[in-house]
């Protein structure tokens, strides 16, 4: 069973957000690394980039698939996490920790209302398994 | 339009699902891409310790008959006539144009017995073009596909792993031949071939032996321990064969490619006689190839992937038929066709990874060769 904190806010493309004032930081959800596989390779923006909601910031390589990861929320980006360079297993083994991928100064802060609750992800991605 | 065809399973299918194998569905056929393990832990274990792969979706077709060898040799490119009782060889289908219908194993069990083992997703293209060429050959032809199970174990420790289990002297088996016996008290045809780049046997026994055979040998391998076999899914099957340079048909070779451009003349043998194919592959031997197929190493930051553009000197000149992370060799890696004067080691390319140009290199193939004890 994927884990789902109950603090953080979820989009439909499997990102999570926790919101810290003005500031968002972003990652992949546990379902969605476990969907992927072994992560091998995270190619993040730089900071001052700015991205829309929606918007693809970036991509996730397993062995076998890539995926493009899309910011929840528009802004720029302060800072990206460097250490998934050398280190993009951690988007497996702590993907709401240590394998978050994006700070972002939210621009339009009233975006993470209209992303997913806890339990609404959870049904989200339920109905997807079936 | 292709009608909606009822997906395929393996006799094993309900024991990928109950160990947690993810399926997808790979040429009509619903198969484990991965088991809990994941894909680079189940390569790494296949180079390290062992690896058991279900391989039964794969097809078989048996050639019986007084002509069985002169047939298959005038279908194939391949020698069948040097092979011995008990020996199979690597080979392909070749059309007219010396480009590849299917590539396969030809197992010879008696002058007048081949069976030829074929790719999963072409078994049924393949018996077609097979029986299409069927004449006044005094032979019998049988897809026996449904009949049997196909079980792989591949790496250092497949045969002190499969030896207690079976009859045959495994030790004495030479690479490329294969012996009837018993395996876990079943029937079974034991081949020491594989697709990983590692030392390791193929088992086909009777479909409805699948499930015992699998268990046996897991058990043998003390599936569970931490240097204990892993059960391998079609992912680490694709990146195993990748980093030992071993072609895919669909990906390296098809019906556009010819078997000298993909670097396999050593299984073209020209005069050993007409097969179907022979005369085009002669006269571009003669006249050289226009482009050949390469192995590149990634070199900048980027993972190239299946059919990205590859350019040198700014221009596209070819494709990549492979692209992968290689689990063992910790690079990223593939395959591609490029243009003959380009096809050197050392030479550098780009590779269009989703608009970004990333720098590659062409290197020697294969990537990986095991250490010979």
């Amino acid at each position: 069973m994927a884990n789902i904190p109950e603090d953080l806010h979820y989009s439909k493309d499997h990102e999570w957000v926790r919101v810290d004032g003005n500031i968002s930081v972003v990652g992949i959800t546990d379902y969605a690394q476990d969907s992927l596989g072994d992560v091998v390779y995270v190619e993040l923006p730089k900071p001052g980039e700015k991205f829309a909601a929606n918007e693809s910031f970036g991509s996730v390589e397993s062995v076998k698939a890539v995926s493009e990861v899309f910011s929840p929320v528009s802004g720029e980006i302060v800072e990206v996490n460097d250490s998934l360079t050398d280190e993009p297993e951690k988007v497996n083994t702590d993907p709401y920790g240590d394998g978050w991928m994006i700070r972002v100064q939210m621009s339009a802060p009233g975006e993470v209302d209209s992303l997913l609750t806890a339990a609404e992800y959870e049904d989200f991605t339920k109905g997807e398994t079936e | 339009m292709t009608a909606v065809a009822e997906i395929k399973r393996t006799p094993l299918n309900a024991v990928h699902r109950s160990m947690g194998g993810r399926m997808v569905d790979f040429g009509g056929w619903d198969m484990p891409v991965q088991y809990p393990a994941g894909t680079v832990e189940e390569h790494l274990r296949t180079r390290r310790t062992a690896g058991l792969f279900d391989v039964s979706h794969m097809g078989e077709i048996d050639v019986r008959g007084n002509d069985a060898t002169s047939f298959v040799n005038s279908i194939t490119s391949n020698d069948v006539s040097r092979l011995i009782d008990g020996q199979a060889q690597y080979s392909a289908l070749t059309t007219p144009d010396g480009t590849v219908i299917d590539d396969l194993l030809v197992y010879r069990f008696a002058a007048d017995h081949l069976l030829l083992v074929v790719n999963a997703g072409t078994t049924d293209k393949d018996w077609a073009w097979i029986k299409s060429h069927h004449k006044n050959e005094a032979i019998e032809l049988k897809n026996v596909s449904a009949d049997y199970c196909q079980l792989a174990i591949q790496g250092p420790r497949a045969l002190e792993i499969l030896q207690p289990l079976t009859n045959l002297h495994l030790s004495e088996m030479k690479y490329y031949h294969f012996a009837e016996g018993t395996v876990a008290d079943v029937e079974a045809i034991v081949s020491r071939t594989g697709y990983t780049g590692e030392d390791g046997f193929e088992v086909y026994a009777a479909a409805d032996m699948a499930e015992r055979l699998w268990q046996k040998l897991l058990d043998a391998g003390n599936f569970g321990s931490d240097d204990g076999v892993l059960p391998c899914g079609l992912a680490a099957r694709n990146t195993l064969r990748l980093e030992a340079g071993m072609a895919l048909y669909g990906h390296e070779i098809d019906d556009t490619t010819t078997l000298l451009e993909a670097n396999l003349g050593w299984i073209c043998k020209l005069n050993k006689g007409d097969f179907i194919g022979r005369d085009r592959l002669a006269k571009q031997k003669e006249e050289g190839v226009r482009r050949r197929l390469v192995g590149f190493e990634v070199i900048e930051r980027g993972i190239a992937r299946d059919e990205q553009a590859v350019l040198i000197n700014g221009e596209r000149v070819g494709r990549v038929t492979s692209g992968s992370p290689a689990p063992y060799l910790k690079k990223n890696i593939g395959m591609a066709y490029v243009p003959t004067e380009f096809a050197n080691e050392g030479q550098p390319i780009q590779i269009d990874v989703r608009g970004k140009l990333v720098g590659a290199e062409i290197v020697k193939t294969p990537f990986y060769k095991r250490q010979k004890q």
